[in-house]
């Protein structure tokens, strides 16, 4: 997940009943669509590129159109800034609707509310960095000295700086898009179109670019429409992920609703092969919490607990509820039976407790570090729920989660049932408990 | 059998002499127009003595290609004095320079509405065939019809002749201007004149300058053919030693016009790559001044930076 800013309940861009249709006579194709043919029936009129597709996108949101090639993502997009026109239905960015209004008006829009980041960047190879990146102000009329201060600034952020001057062609791919990337955002629009932006750039600097992509996001709260075919990159960027084929839009969801619940066998097949470890967070995986006892309970609740459930390990809460460490039945067992009655002085600190939001893939490592189950708790430390081993690893592998009883989950008892019972047993007249 | 025909000469015969009738005092506008052009061209490149024009010309070769050139041009030109056609090649290079540059005038905005509209496109195709493949002593008839004997119709039908390949290579290159970049001119909220000022034509002007340079090459090969209406020129050598079988002066007249068409194709072809000594001259001098500026600034942001 990313570092998700809190949403703005305003829509940036919605998108109603789209439909675009190539070929003849589009509007008699799109009539057949919505009279419910089939896409393959019309084929013999013309292509139907995109089929009734309808979304909201909030404000500050990175919304990811995601498809493979000829589902109909780039034409979605280009109707988003009036590039193509609609068919059928209407678009409107930041409450202006865009598929009635005359060619002025629409360039307005463009100049002043939307502006796009392409594949293969369209830079003007003919201008240097600082005239492209500038190139939405100059079209917004804005003079050269106070265009050129502005687009220097942007130069810096996108992490340009020394290359103002030089050609398009003097720069590396990954440098190019940056240029692409420092234009649109010059244009200082509320939303940001980017068709298959990072598809073009080496597998390295693609994971830079994305992670710069969001780190640009959080500070200037862009809403931005990213176009994909890459299912790990739309799992990456997203805060929700819009699953196109022969286009219509199958399935929006957070990308975690996308893996966990998908809508249909194409969804399914199609997430399968994602990192789920980089996309799964512990809140979706953890389990429940049983081997749990108050600090105040005593070690004899504490060892009555662990008989029950067969472990070696129980979690100890404080009174608010807040998670305050572990104890063990060895040391439970030895303070039983040296008579004490307070678990402050056992309680260990060796679980690992990280917050819901935390991906699977940074759980491996202390997962690893400690056979004790990771515990989930949320920023006032109160324990949620907690990660065995075993389903960490059958959430990565997608198996699904039928681990049964808890001993398979918390680490087994060490100490015998009949012991515990004699210990139990022999000190029984002096335990009061909870 | 022998009977049947279908009379399209005479109809072209009637409507000439409709157009003729109605539109004389337009013909006479265009008449006047371009005898002026020629003339002061002429004068211009006349007058002056010979090796002042031949020093223009080397400039004008060593800023397009180098010092090479510049020797070549030299002497060849010098050869053309020495063969006596010097005052033939200067009225030839008049007529070329007239015909060439109203040629260009009209066809690249032709071309660019072809490229636009598709429809404009599929009309001016057929017309651009039309004249491309239309013998070229056959435009000397209508041009002398309505233009009398002299310069200007060996200038009108040297104009219709080699408009063609600037029609089609401007449609040509701004057609083939990546659409993603013509894309990315209207998602910024750019005018199609915008566009076309400064994305299209830019980009496309390698294409433009290679028909530009087709149009002078057009023009020169129909200028000699011009000496048959009284073009005059080197043109009406060639005519004179056609007629005469005089093969010292055809030789001559004809080597003095091979002279030229060098010295212009090699000149324009220059321009039209856009990597001239003269334009590297000033990029070098552009990009130090910034570059030196900004050395304390720059620092490697990504090592892996290539250069083309």
């Amino acid at each position: 997940m990313t570092e998700s800013i809190p949403l703005q309940e305003t829509i940036a861009v919605k998108a109603d009943h789209l439909y675009k249709a190539f070929g003849r006579r589009p509007h008699e194709i799109v009539k057949k669509l919505k009279a419910g043919k089939s896409r393959a029936e019309i084929s013999s009129h013309g292509v139907a590129a995109v089929i009734d597709a309808s979304f909201e996108v909030k404000k500050g949101e990175i919304f990811v159109v995601m498809g493979l090639s000829g589902s109909g993502k780039s034409t979605l997009i280009r109707m988003l800034n009036g590039l193509w026109d609609t068919t059928s239905g209407t678009v409107s960015v930041g409450g202006t609707d865009i598929t009635d209004v005359s060619a002025k008006e629409l360039r307005d829009v463009r100049r002043k509310s939307i502006s796009m980041v392409f594949q293969h960047f369209a830079l003007l190879p003919h201008r240097t960095v600082i005239d492209n990146v500038a190139y939405g102000l100059e079209i917004q009329g804005m003079g050269r000295t106070e265009r050129l201060a502005k687009a220097r600034t942007i130069i810096d952020l996108v992490g340009l700086a020394g290359w103002a001057d030089n050609l398009p062609s003097e720069l590396s791919g990954g440098m190019q898009q940056r240029v692409g990337l420092g234009r649109a955002l010059a244009a200082d629009t509320d939303v940001l179109l980017m068709d298959e932006a990072f598809s073009a750039l080496d597998p390295l600097i693609r994971r830079e670019m994305q992670e710069q992509l969001i780190e640009l996001q959080a500070a200037l709260g862009k809403t931005i429409i990213f176009i994909t075919h890459d299912l790990n990159e739309a799992m990456f960027l997203g805060d929700r992920i819009a699953v196109m084929r022969d286009g219509r839009i199958v399935q929006i969801g957070t990308p975690e609703e996308i893996l966990t619940d998908p809508a249909n066998d194409y969804v399914a097949q199609f997430v399968q092969d994602v990192d789920r470890a980089r996309v799964l967070t512990a809140a979706s995986v953890m389990e429940p919490v049983r081997a749990v006892i108050t600090k105040t309970a005593g070690p004899r609740a504490a060892l009555r607990t662990m008989r029950d459930l067969q472990t070696s390990v129980t979690f100890v809460l404080n009174r608010d509820r807040s998670f305050a460490g572990i104890v063990r039945d060895r040391d439970v067992l030895k303070l039983v039976k040296r008579g004490e009655t307070d678990l402050r002085a056992i309680i260990r600190d060796d679980a690992t407790a990280v917050l819901p939001e935390t991906v699977l893939v940074d759980l491996v490592e202390p997962s690893v570090e400690s056979e004790l189950p990771i515990a989930v708790v949320d920023e006032k430390n109160r324990l949620l729920g907690v990660i065995p081993r075993v389903t960490l690893l059958a959430a990565i592998g997608n198996v699904t989660t039928n681990t049964g009883p808890l001993p398979v989950v918390m680490p087994p008892a060490t100490i015998s049932v009949s012991q515990i019972a004699e210990i139990l047993g022999d000190t029984a007249l002096e335990g009061v408990e909870a | 059998m022998n009977e049947f025909r279908i009379p399209v000469g005479s109809w072209v015969e009637v409507l000439f002499d409709f157009v003729t009738e109605h539109f004389s005092f337009f013909f006479d506008f265009v008449r006047l127009a371009f005898a002026g052009a020629f003339e002061t061209v002429d004068y211009l490149l006349v007058s002056p003595p010979f090796y002042v024009i031949i020093g223009l010309a080397g400039l004008l070769a060593v800023a397009a290609r180098g010092w090479k050139f510049l020797a070549g041009t030299v002497v060849g030109l010098l050869l053309i004095v020495g063969m006596n056609q010097w005052e033939n090649a200067m009225d030839t290079l008049a007529l070329v320079l007239v015909a060439s540059v109203i040629a260009i005038a009209m066809s690249i905005p032709l071309g660019i509405l072809a490229a636009k509209s598709k429809a404009a496109s599929s009309v001016i195709r057929p017309v651009l065939d039309f004249l491309q493949t239309m013998p070229a002593f056959v435009f000397l008839i209508p041009a002398l019809l309505f233009f009398r004997v002299g310069e200007v119709p060996g200038i009108v039908a040297t104009i219709i002749f080699a408009m063609a390949p600037g029609v089609r290579l401007t449609e040509l290159g701004i057609r083939g201007v990546d659409p993603e970049i013509v894309e990315a001119g209207s998602a910024f909220g750019a005018s199609p004149g915008r566009i076309l000022r400064q994305i299209q034509l830019p980009l496309a002007l390698p294409t433009i300058m290679a028909g530009i340079n087709q149009v002078i090459m057009l023009s020169l090969s129909m200028v000699v053919i011009a000496g048959m209406v009284g073009a005059g020129a080197l043109g009406a050598e060639i005519m004179t030693s056609l007629s005469r079988i005089d093969i010292v002066l055809g030789s001559e007249a004809g080597l003095a016009v091979v002279i030229l068409a060098i010295f212009l194709d090699r000149v324009t072809a220059a321009l039209g790559t856009g990597k001239t000594p003269i334009s590297r001259f000033i990029a070098l001098r552009k990009s130090r001044a910034p570059a030196s500026a900004s050395v304390e600034t720059a620092a490697p942001v990504e090592p892996e930076l290539v250069r083309l």
